[in-house]
C-alpha cells in the first residue's frame, strides 16, 4: 500500500510539474500571444466577449502578480474551460481534443501493443539461438530502430499508396469522400481500418526492433543465470526451458522499459499522424502550432502529458505487482 | 560470485562489470576485435568526415533553376527537387547543420546529466533525492510535445537556441543511469580512500569517478546523438527548428510539402532519411558493441571460429556440450 | 593405465579418459589437462583443490555441461548403466543427450538458491523434471513422487506451492538434493554442496547425503576445496592441482600418508579434529596461470621438496605400486619423488607409504583376488567409507 502512494504522490506531483511548465511556456514568446491569438480569431469570425480575458487567464497573463496568475490559471484548467480554438474556430478546444484522441489512442496504442508483443517473442528467440544466423538480425533491427518513424510512413504510402502500387489510401483517418456515417458501423470500420494499415505498420516496423533487441540481450544475459544451466542439465525440453525459464524472468525489465517507452511512442506518432493527415491528436497539434493556435496547443499538451503520466502509473503499478522486489523501497 | 558461472570464466575478461581495472589500450585493441563496432564508428565516422569537408565540394547546394524533379543522371546523381536544387548536392551540405546539432545536443545534455546524476549521487542525503526527483520528473514527462511547445513560442532561428532546447529535455534518462552507477562507485575502496585523505568532493568526482565512469558516460553521449538525430528530423519535418536551415529533416520537409510524393520523385524522400537512419544505426552499434564489451555474459562465440580453430589444431570436434 | 585388471567391488560405472577442457581466448586457458578415473558404483569420489585448479569444469565436463567459450579438447567418458551397456557421453546428442541427463547423472549445483527458478513454484520445477524424462507419469502421480521426494530429505510438502525464496539456505539445497535424485540416477555430481552453508546445516545436509546414498545406491562425484570433508565422507579422493590429478588415492589412507607434497601441504592447512595439537602450515605461493603449459611439474615453484628433475621433467601420474590400492583402482601420484627412476631412494620421511597397510604387489597380481590391504586397521581418521568396504568384494 505504501508503495501504491508513493506511486501516486510522485505521478500527482509530476502532472503539478506539468501543469505549472505550461503556465510559464508563454511568457517566452517576444510580444503578447494573445493578442496574436485574437487577431487570428477575428480573422474567421466574431469574437464572444470577455474571450480575450479567458483566454490571458488560461496563457497565465491574467491580471495581477505572478500567484494570482498562477490561480486563475488553475481555475482556468480546473473547470475545463480551455478556450476557443484558433484553427478550428469557434470549436471549444476541449470538444477537439476529445474528438481527436481517440483516433490516436486506438492507432498508437494498438499498433504499440503490437510491436510490443511481436518484438518480445522474436527477441526471446533470438536470444535463445543465440550465436545462430537470427543473430545477424541485430544490425538489421539497428537500422529499423534507427529510422524515423515517418519516414517509414512516408515510403510506405510511396509503395503502397501512390507510386507502386495503389493498395492502401494515404491520408485520413477513413474515407471522408464515400459519405460514411461516423459511428460502430461496418462501412466505416472497414474505412476506418484501412486508413490506419499503413501508419500502423510504420510503427510497428520501427519499434519492433527496440523491444527485439531489448529482449535479445536480457535473453542472452538470463541464459548463464544458474537455474537455466540447471535447467539445462535436468535435461528438460528446450522449448520449456526458453519459455518458463529463459524468457519468463528476461521479460521484466521490459515491462518497466515499456513504461517509459509510452512518451516516446506519443512523441514519435506526432510526426507520423502528420503525414498520413490522420486525424489524431498529434495532427491536430502540428496544425495548431502553424496556426499559433495557442489555446489549442497548451490544451494538446497537457492531455498527452497527463495521458501519458497515467500510462506510467499504471504501468509502474503492474509492475510492483508482478516483481515483488520493485516493491521495496530504496 | 559464482564458481558454477561458466560463461564468465574467460582468461582475458577480468571481473567484468567492475569498471576500470584494465589497461584501457589493451581493452580498446580487444574491443576493435568486434565487427559491429568496426562498422558502427566507419559509419560515423564517415558522416563526421563528410560534415567537415562536405560544404567545401558543393559551395551552392541551394542554387535553384536545374530541371525540375529530375531524376538521377550523370549531372545529378541523385536528381533534382521541386525548384531544380541538386539533391546529392544538398545531402552531402546538410551532414553538416545535422551533425552540428547532434553532437551539440549530445555534449550539452551529457554535461548536464553527468552534473546531475554523478553530484546528485555523490552528495547524497537530500540534494539526491531532490535531484532525482527533478530527473525523474523530466523523464515521465514527453519530451516531444513539450519541445514543439517551446519551440512554438520561442520562434528563434538560431541553431544554437534548437540545440539548448532539445538537450535540456533529454539529459534525464542519462542521469538517472549516471546516478545508479555512482552510488555503487562511491562506496568502493579508492572513493573511501581518497575522502579518508581528505581529498574535496569536486576532486573527487573528476579525477576518480568521473574517469571510472566513462564508458557509461560515453554510452550514454552516443545514446544522447541519436535522440538528437531522430528529435531534430521530427521537429524540423513538421515545420519547426528552422527551415532556413540545411539539414536532412528540412530536406524531408520541404519534399514532403511540395509534393514529391505525387511526383514520384523517390531520390529526394528515401535519401536524407536514408541517412538519418544510417547514422542511427552507425551510433546504436557502437553502442551495443560496447554493451557487449562492458558485460561480458552478452558475449556470444561464434561456432564457426571455435570450429575452424579446432581442426587447425588437427584434433577432431570432440563433440560439443549441446 | 585404464585399471581394469582392478575391477573388483562394485562394477566402474564411469570411465574418463584423457580428459581435457581449455577455455577458448587469445592465449586458451587449459583447465582441465589429461584427466583419467573410473568411477565404481555406488563409491563416492571426492575431488579436492584449491579455487581455479579446475574442479568444477571438470564437474561440468563430465556432466556435458560445457558451454562456450569451455570446450573439451580431448578424452573420452564412457558411462556404463547396471545392466552393463556402455554408452559413450561425448559422442550423445540432441534427443539422446536430453534424455540422458538426469537419468542417469544428475546434479547438485553449489548455489541453490540461483539453481531454482525465482518466478515459478517448486512443483513446477519437479513437474518439469517428470514431464521431460516420464511422460507417462500423469498428474497425480508426478505430484506423488515430487511429495514423497521432498518427505525424503526433510522438507514439508506443502512447500511445494512455494517459492524458492521463501526456504533458508539448507532447505533449498535439501530441495535442489530431491530434484537431483528425482529420477533415481546412477550418479550424482555435486558442486560444492555444502559451501554457502552454516557448519550446522552443512554437518546436517552431509548426513543426509550419506543416508540417501545408502538407502538409493548412487555413486557421488563430491568437488570442494575443503579437503578434511572428503576425507571423511569419500571412498577415493583425487587431489587436483593446476588442471591435472596431483594424487589419486583411497581416502582412508591417504589422510596418514600422503603420497604428494601438495596432499601433504593441504592436509597440514587445517587442524585435525580429532588429533592432537599441531602447528599449521600453509602452501607458500599462488597457483599457476593456466594458460601456459609446463616444462616440468606445475607444483615446482612451490614444494619444498622440490630437486633435480621437478623443473624439466614433467611427472606422469604413476601407480605407485607400494601403497594399497582401496576397491578396484590404484594409488597414483603425480611426483618424482614416488619414482624410483628418479629417487632410488625413495620419498622423505613424509611422504612414505604407511606402515600398517600390506603392500598389493604388482599390478598383474591383484586380478581374481582379494583387493585392499590385508588386515587394515580401517580405524584412525578415514570415514565410513573406506572400513565398510576393505573386506572384500562387495
Amino acid at each position: 500500500m505504501r508503495f501504491v502512494a508513493r506511486k501516486l504522490g510522485f505521478y500527482l506531483a509530476a502532472a503539478w510539474v506539468a501543469l505549472t511548465i505550461n503556465f510559464f511556456l508563454p511568457r517566452l514568446m517576444p510580444g503578447n500571444p494573445v493578442e496574436v491569438v485574437i487577431a487570428r480569431m477575428q480573422q474567421s469570425g466574431p469574437t464572444p466577449p470577455g474571450e480575450a480575458a479567458a483566454l490571458s487567464k488560461l496563457l497565465g497573463l491574467g491580471s495581477g502578480n505572478v500567484f494570482q496568475r498562477y490561480w486563475q490559471y488553475l481555475d482556468s484548467l480546473s473547470h475545463l474551460r480551455l478556450g476557443l480554438s484558433v484553427s478550428h474556430f469557434p470549436e471549444p478546444v476541449s470538444s477537439e481534443i476529445a474528438s481527436s484522441i481517440l483516433w490516436t489512442l486506438l492507432l498508437v496504442g494498438v499498433a504499440t501493443i503490437i510491436s510490443f508483443v511481436l518484438g518480445i517473442a522474436l527477441g526471446a528467440v533470438a536470444g535463445w539461438k543465440r550465436g545462430f544466423r537470427l543473430d545477424a538480425l541485430v544490425p538489421a533491427t539497428t537500422l529499423l530502430t534507427a529510422m524515423p518513424y515517418f519516414w517509414v510512413g512516408l515510403i510506405l504510402v510511396y509503395v503502397f499508396a501512390t507510386n507502386v502500387v495503389h493498395v492502401l489510401p494515404a491520408s485520413n483517418g477513413y474515407d471522408t469522400a464515400a459519405g460514411l456515417t461516423v459511428g460502430f458501423n461496418g462501412p466505416f470500420i472497414a474505412s476506418a481500418v484501412q486508413h490506419a494499415t499503413l501508419p500502423a505498420l510504420s510503427i510497428i516496423v520501427t519499434a519492433v526492433g527496440g523491444w527485439l533487441l531489448g529482449m535479445r540481450n536480457m535473453m542472452v544475459s538470463t541464459l548463464s543465470e544458474d537455474y537455466v544451466v540447471a535447467a539445462e542439465a535436468k535435461g528438460l525440453r528446450p522449448s520449456r526451458i526458453m519459455i518458463g525459464y529463459a524468457a519468463r524472468n528476461a521479460v521484466l525489465p521490459s515491462i518497466s522499459g515499456f513504461a517509459i517507452s509510452l512518451g516516446f511512442v506519443v512523441s514519435g506518432a506526432i510526426a507520423m499522424e502528420y503525414v498520413f493527415n490522420y486525424p489524431g491528436i498529434g495532427y491536430m497539434l502540428v496544425t495548431a502550432v502553424s496556426n499559433d493556435d495557442y489555446p489549442l496547443m497548451q490544451g494538446i499538451f497537457l492531455v498527452i502529458t497527463l495521458a501519458v503520466l497515467g500510462a506510467n502509473l499504471i504501468v509502474d503499478l503492474f509492475q510492483g505487482y508482478i516483481d515483488p522486489r520493485t516493491r521495496i523501497a530504496r | 560470485m559464482t564458481a558454477t558461472n561458466l560463461a564468465t570464466a574467460t582468461a582475458d575478461a577480468a571481473a567484468a562489470p567492475e569498471l576500470g581495472g584494465q589497461r584501457p589500450g589493451g581493452r580498446l585493441r580487444e574491443a576493435f576485435r568486434s565487427r559491429r563496432l568496426v562498422a558502427g564508428t566507419a559509419i560515423v565516422g564517415f558522416f563526421v568526415l563528410l560534415a567537415i569537408a562536405g560544404p567545401f565540394f558543393f559551395p551552392n547546394a541551394n542554387k535553384i533553376g536545374g530541371p525540375q524533379y529530375a531524376g538521377p543522371s550523370a549531372r545529378y546523381w541523385l536528381g533534382t527537387t521541386q525548384t531544380g536544387q541538386d539533391v546529392f548536392a544538398q545531402l552531402v551540405v546538410s551532414a553538416r547543420a545535422s551533425m552540428e546539432i547532434v553532437v551539440g545536443v549530445a555534449l550539452l545534455a551529457t554535461v548536464v546529466s553527468v552534473v546531475i546524476g554523478i553530484t546528485g549521487a555523490y552528495v547524497g542525503g537530500f540534494v539526491d533525492e531532490a535531484f532525482s526527483l527533478f530527473s525523474n520528473f523530466f523523464l515521465v514527462i514527453p519530451t516531444l510535445p513539450l519541445i514543439i511547445v517551446i519551440l512554438a513560442y520561442v520562434k528563434s532561428s538560431g541553431i544554437a537556441s534548437l540545440i539548448v532546447i532539445i538537450a535540456l529535455t533529454s539529459w534525464a534518462a542519462s542521469a538517472r543511469v549516471l546516478r545508479s552507477q555512482t552510488l555503487s562507485v562511491r562506496n568502493r575502496e579508492y572513493v573511501l580512500a581518497a575522502r579518508a585523505s581528505g581529498e574535496r568532493a569536486w576532486r573527487i568526482i573528476v579525477v576518480e569517478i568521473v574517469p571510472n565512469e566513462l564508458p557509461i558516460i560515453v554510452s550514454q553521449f552516443i545514446f544522447g546523438g541519436i535522440f538528437a538525430i531522430l528529435t531534430q528530423t521530427a521537429l524540423q519535418f513538421i515545420g519547426l527548428g528552422n527551415p532556413t536551415l540545411l539539414t536532412w529533416g528540412n530536406m524531408l520537409n520541404i519534399a514532403y510539402s511540395d509534393e514529391a510524393l505525387n511526383a514520384g520523385a523517390w531520390w529526394w524522400i528515401i535519401t536524407p532519411g536514408l541517412c538519418i537512419a544510417l547514422l542511427g544505426m552507425g551510433l546504436a552499434l557502437i553502442n551495443f558493441s560496447l554493451d557487449e564489451i562492458l558485460n561480458p555474459r552478452l558475449r556470444v562465440y561464434s561456432d564457426r571460429r571455435s570450429r575452424a580453430r579446432r581442426s587447425r589444431a588437427g584434433r577432431a570436434p570432440a563433440g560439443r556440450a549441446a | 593405465m585404464t585399471g581394469r585388471e582392478g575391477r573388483m567391488t562394485g562394477d566402474v560405472v564411469l570411465r574418463a579418459e584423457h580428459l581435457s577442457v581449455e577455455y577458448a581466448g587469445r592465449r586458451p586457458t587449459r583447465a582441465v589437462r589429461d584427466v583419467s578415473f573410473e568411477l565404481h558404483r555406488g563409491e563416492v569420489l571426492g575431488i579436492a583443490g584449491e579455487s581455479g585448479c579446475g574442479k568444477s569444469t571438470l564437474a561440468y565436463a563430465l556432466a556435458r555441461m560445457l558451454r562456450p567459450p569451455a570446450r573439451l579438447t580431448g578424452g573420452s567418458i564412457e558411462f556404463v548403466d547396471s545392466g552393463g551397456t556402455a554408452v559413450d557421453v561425448m559422442a550423445l546428442a540432441g534427443e539422446r543427450l536430453r534424455e540422458f541427463r538426469w537419468t542417469r547423472v544428475s546434479m547438485v549445483f553449489q548455489s541453490a538458491m540461483n539453481a531454482l527458478n525465482p518466478v515459478t513454484t517448486l512443483g513446477r520445477q519437479f513437474d518439469d523434471i517428470f514431464r521431460a524424462h516420464r511422460p507417462s507419469m500423469d498428474k497425480a502421480a508426478r505430484h506423488g513422487r515430487a511429495r514423497e521426494l521432498l518427505e525424503m530429505v526433510g522438507i514439508d510438502p506443502a512447500r511445494l506451492r512455494g517459492f524458492a525464496h521463501e526456504l533458508s539456505g539448507g532447505m533449498r539445497q535439501r530441495v535442489v538434493i530431491a530434484m537431483a535424485l528425482a529420477l533415481d540416477p546412477e550418479i550424482v555430481i555435486m558442486d560444492e554442496p555444502t559451501t554457502a552453508l552454516d557448519v550446522v546445516v552443512q554437518r546436517e545436509i552431509l548426513d543426509e547425503i550419506e543416508r540417501l546414498r545408502e538407502d538409493l545406491g548412487f555413486s557421488i562425484i563430491f568437488i570442494t576445496h575443503d579437503l578434511s570433508l572428503l576425507l571423511e565422507i569419500s571412498d577415493r579422493l583425487a587431489v587436483m592441482y593446476a588442471g591435472q590429478f596431483a594424487e589419486y588415492a583411497p581416502s582412508e589412507f591417504v589422510g596418514r600418508a600422503p603420497a604428494h607434497p601438495y596432499t601433504l601441504g593441504l592436509l597440514r592447512s587445517f587442524p585435525d579434529m580429532r588429533g592432537g595439537r599441531r602447528e599449521l602450515r600453509g602452501i607458500p605461493g599462488t597457483p599457476p596461470d593456466l594458460r601456459q603449459d609446463f616444462a616440468g611439474c606445475p607444483f615446482v615453484a612451490r614444494c619444498e621438496y622440490a630437486f633435480e628433475p621437478c623443473a624439466g621433467t614433467v611427472p606422469a601420474l604413476r601407480q605407485l605400486k607400494d601403497r594399497p590400492a582401496g576397491d578396484g583402482d590404484a594409488w597414483r601420484a603425480a611426483c618424482h619423488l614416488q619414482d624410483p627412476d628418479h629417487r632410488p631412494g625413495g620419498p622423505p620421511g613424509e611422504l612414505r607409504p604407511p606402515e600398517d597397510a600390506a603392500v598389493a604387489g604388482p599390478a598383474g597380481d591383484r586380478v581374481g583376488g582379494t583387493t585392499g590391504p590385508v588386515g587394515s586397521s580401517g580405524g584412525g581418521t578415514a570415514g565410513p567409507g573406506g572400513s565398510g568396504e576393505a573386506a572384500g568384494p562387495a
